[in-house]
């Protein structure tokens, strides 16, 4: 049977609006059941604000089961919370005590500005995809599907990049707030599919330097893998580097013979 | 509003109709097609791959989501696999093998043309998907490989890992990306739908609020498709995430659009039971578990042990026992409603005896631990971390709860709602499910509308339009859809009352769950028909929304879902009172034959309800649109 977690403090991140100056406000959980979730744990406290006639704290969630990347929360420092490997959504209040104090903040990055409490605009992510995060194939003339086998070994590694739910956890953590790990890992998806390659260089120099346009530089820290909730490797990163590398002589060289 | 149904479907065998559509369909020139405007409202499969296909063909496309990014679209939760006829195993699948599945699997109350159609398109979306960048699980000589779902008896589910989902919208998303990246496609997100504007009959735009700061705006096209998905949450406790919600749909409803068969939800076997009154949500496991996992209870109600010391003579293996021929992959509606028994009968499993056992041990032992983690490793550890049991070690324990809803917006052949230039799309419409869909359908079928369907109907109707004047959102009509709207919401803030919407919408999903859920009675569905208007009345009253209307308010979001989901729920329940037999996930206790098996009536309900709205949504009025099976002979349903 579930146990409760009694006096839990809470210390909570409000704005109001972009350009408004923010504040920690000090909340009481005076009683939650240690099989609620995280997030409904702040569904509890907003009941209350609302029964006190006070605005509920705002954040971003939705499917709550750790999928879509649209929950957020700096819990106690730690992008997502303490356990590893785990969206906010799937945090459990099993993971804390009694008495506990909870410091909750949105994500702090120059490239997610604060919409509102907890909330921030990542939107800075699409505009990444949209340079280049895709396989030009447009719909209808599609060759059959095992035309081309890929080994099991390369689908593999494509699908452990492919599971980035873009979340923002790794520009969260990263001490520049650094898109690499996000960026990366759509690049690894798409590199190491044979049907990847016809756009492999002009992918890797666009999203690179979109990166660029909003992000700051990786200095190898590492946070973002220890935050990622889908334990996407920093190799990545490195294969990006290397195609960036390649696609500056790549590139060039196409240009020429054109 | 005169109400016909006409469904379009077009002459020919059932092989030849979709091809004889194309080749009569009108076509709109390449250089044409910028001078036509196409709004989608929605994100998700249908969505996303609509308008990305739309904007390569040349519209000009608006694109509209509730979500901060259109890649946050529920269709990523899917987990277990999306379904096609490629017949890659060599077991005997074909075309037609899926369509008779699908329909038998929609206890033969889906419209066959369609049906036909969407297994013919299958084969096209997993060769799309593939040449986009889906990484789906592949064998060792490369080849894409397949595992079975329930209510087949082949293998034709493809799959990424537990997240097939996830990859299928990632992939719709990114060629959405790539088209906004060209400019052919604008992205309003944090954006919702509030109304639909139609002019002269006719579809004319919609209107949107902005969920950052409370804009009311309107939006003028030549056509829209909704692609909104489904009405799950009306239940409060289901599958879907939490943002998801009816209100474009019902809003298309309330200007005209009938709302067909509402009474045909799904409730899915394999969920994680309920553990605290606090709960929000339900967390679904996927249905491809059942291809290891075997479903049981103890035999002895008072069974104290745990479940590995329960000897093989003690417990009774329910699907196996019941139904032989598919044994633990039958049909969603049926292994649900075997698990309600189980309970009901006072022998669940778990702390608060509201689970059965899904238990893997018999899969651990001939195959090892290695290859079960390697098919369901990221489901197991999704279970540990939300019910705090290594399923490796003891078996899962799961219970049904609303997944997908098989009604909708009606639609014709052409996916067009009775209100010209107004489409629907993917779960959204209520075409090809029937009364019951199957595993690994819904992912297919929300493809097949976005990239195969839409972009050839959609021009059918456009072509006549070419060069016309279409009315721009100063008619109006517009202003007075704004002015509605804008009041409607600051409606919700001023009443000032004690409760929350949260509060409302538990007590709703409590009534519907009760009396419109798995199992339904004429006296239990007469009982919420009386209880939902008074609570609906005390809802317009009492409700309490702090904070306003002009900037990011995440209560008067939930307020205008809850008023929706009222409305919707009394129109479920007349629906399912009405339908006086069982079909599919439509269980009226008074019609089942002597085992307990759904008892349908061909005579009498050989067809789709599909209601108008008439302002009150318990005096809506039922229309029939009567099906008719030539390519396929009505059956009892049997899995045994």
């Amino acid at each position: 049977m579930s146990n409760h977690l009694k006096n839990l403090k809470l210390k909570i991140w409000r704005q109001s609006g972009p350009t408004e100056k923010g504040h920690f406000e000090e909340y009481v959980m005076p009683e939650i059941s240690d099989e609620a979730s995280f997030l409904e744990m702040l569904d509890v406290l907003n009941e209350g604000l609302i029964g006190e006639n006070k605005l509920p704290v705002v954040f971003d969630h939705d499917c709550r089961e750790g999928i879509c990347g649209t929950c957020s929360l700096m819990i106690n420092g730690q992008a997502h919370g303490p356990e590893r490997s785990t969206a906010t959504c799937q945090l459990h209040m099993r993971k804390f005590k009694s008495g506990d104090e909870i410091v909750i903040e949105p994500w702090r990055a120059a490239a997610f500005p604060i919409i509102k409490d907890l909330m921030v605009d990542r939107s800075a992510f699409d505009r990444i995809i949209e340079s280049g995060g895709f396989i030009s194939a447009n719909t209808g003339g599609a060759p059959d599907a095992n035309l081309i086998p890929i080994p099991k070994s390369v689908a593999d590694a494509a699908m452990d990049s492919a599971e980035c739910i873009g979340c923002g956890a790794c520009v969260a953590a990263c001490p520049n707030g650094a898109a690499n790990l996000f960026t990366a890992a759509k690049i690894s998806h798409l590199n190491l599919l044979p049907q990847g390659q016809a756009e492999r260089y002009k992918r890797t120099e666009a999203m690179v330097e979109t990166m660029d346009e909003y992000f700051g530089s990786c200095t190898n820290h590492g946070e973002c893998e220890a935050a990622c909730p889908k334990e996407i490797s920093i190799d990545v990163i490195a294969l990006m580097n290397k195609d960036y590398r390649k696609s500056k002589l790549k590139n060039r060289k196409e240009i020429s013979r054109s | 509003m005169t109400i016909t149904l006409n469904s379009k479907i077009p002459a020919g065998s059932i092989n030849d109709k979709w091809n004889n559509y194309k080749e009569d369909a009108k076509l709109v020139a390449p250089g044409n097609k910028r001078k036509f405007k196409v709004i989608v409202v929605g994100s998700g499969l249908a969505g996303a791959s609509a308008a990305a296909t739309m904007a390569e063909l040349g519209y000009q496309v608006d694109v509209f989501t509730f979500h901060d990014s259109p890649r946050r679209a529920h269709s990523i939760a899917a987990q277990g696999g999306i379904n096609a006829a490629k017949n890659y195993q060599g077991d005997g699948d074909s075309v037609h093998r899926l369509f008779y599945d699908t329909i038998k699997g929609g206890d033969f109350r889906a419209r066959e043309a369609n049906v036909h159609r969407l297994a013919e398109v299958s084969v096209n979306i997993i060769d799309q998907m593939v040449a986009q960048g889906v990484p789906f699980a592949r064998e060792y000589g490369g080849m894409l490989d397949n595992r079975s779902f329930g209510g087949a008896q082949v293998s034709r589910t493809f799959y990424a890992r537990g997240q097939t989902g996830q990859q299928l919208l990632l992939g719709a998303y990114q060629q959405l990306a790539r088209q906004i990246g060209l400019g052919n496609v604008r992205m309003f997100n944090r954006t919702e739908l509030v109304d639909v504007v139609t002019i002269e009959g006719r579809c004319a735009g919609i209107v949107t609020r902005d969920l950052v700061n409370g804009e009311v705006v309107s939006h003028s096209a030549h056509a829209v498709v909704m692609a909104t998905g489904g009405y799950g949450n009306v239940f409060f406790l289901s599958t879907n995430a939490m943002a998801c919600n009816v209100t474009a749909a019902w809003r298309a409803h309330r200007k005209g659009a009938t709302f067909a068969n509402p009474c045909y939800t799904q409730i899915h076997p394999t969920c994680i039971p309920q553990s605290d009154p606090t709960q929000s949500k339900l967390t679904l496991m996927s249905e491809s578990l059942r291809n290891d996992g075997r479903v049981w209870v103890p035999q002895n109600p008072d069974e104290t042990r745990p479940a590995s010391q329960v000897p093989e003579a003690e417990r009774d293996y329910i699907l196996e026992r019941l139904y032989p021929s598919y044994g633990n992959l039958a049909p969603r509606d049926i292994s649900s409603r075997a698990a309600k028994r189980s309970v009901d009968s006072g022998r669940g499993v778990g702390p608060l005896k509201n689970g059965v056992y899904l238990d893997f041990s018999d899969a651990i032992n001939r195959l090892g631990k290695d290859v079960v983690e390697e098919r369901y490793g990221n489901l197991f550890e999704m279970y540990e971390r939300i019910a705090g049991e290594n399923p490796y070690d003891m078996p899962m324990r799961i219970y049904p709860a609303s997944h997908y809803t098989m009604g909708g917006l009606w639609v014709d052949y052409e996916l067009m709602t009775n209100i010209p230039g107004l489409y629907a799309a993917g779960e959204a419409n209520f075409s090809d499910h029937g009364a019951n869909r199957l595993g690994a359908s819904a992912l297919m079928q929300g493809l097949a509308d976005g990239y195969f369907v839409l972009p050839y109907t959609i021009g059918n109707y456009l072509a006549p339009m070419l060069n016309k004047p279409i009315p721009g959102t100063d008619h109006p009509a517009f202003k007075e859809a704004e002015l509605a709207a804008q009041a409607r919401y600051q409606g919700y803030v001023d009443i000032k009352g004690t409760r929350s919407p949260d509060y409302f919408h538990r007590e709703v999903g409590r009534i519907i769950w009760d009396y419109c859920g798995m199992e339904r009675t004429q006296q239990g569905l007469e009982k919420a028909l009386s209880e939902l208007p008074a609570l609906y009345e005390e809802f317009q009253k009492d409700l309490r929304v702090t904070g306003d209307a002009e900037s990011m308010n995440q209560t008067l979001e939930k307020a205008g879902r809850v008023d929706d989901f009222f409305q919707l729920g009394m129109l479920m329940c007349r629906d399912a009172l009405e339908r006086e037999e069982s079909c599919g996930g439509h269980f009226r206790a008074e019609y089942q034959t002597e085992e307990g098996e759904a008892l349908r009536d061909d005579e009498k309900f050989a067809h789709v309800a599909a209601w108008e709205w008439t302002g009150d949504p318990t005096k809506s009025i039922r229309h029939k649109e009567e099906l008719n099976f030539e390519a396929i002979h009505l059956a009892t349903r049997s899995y045994k």
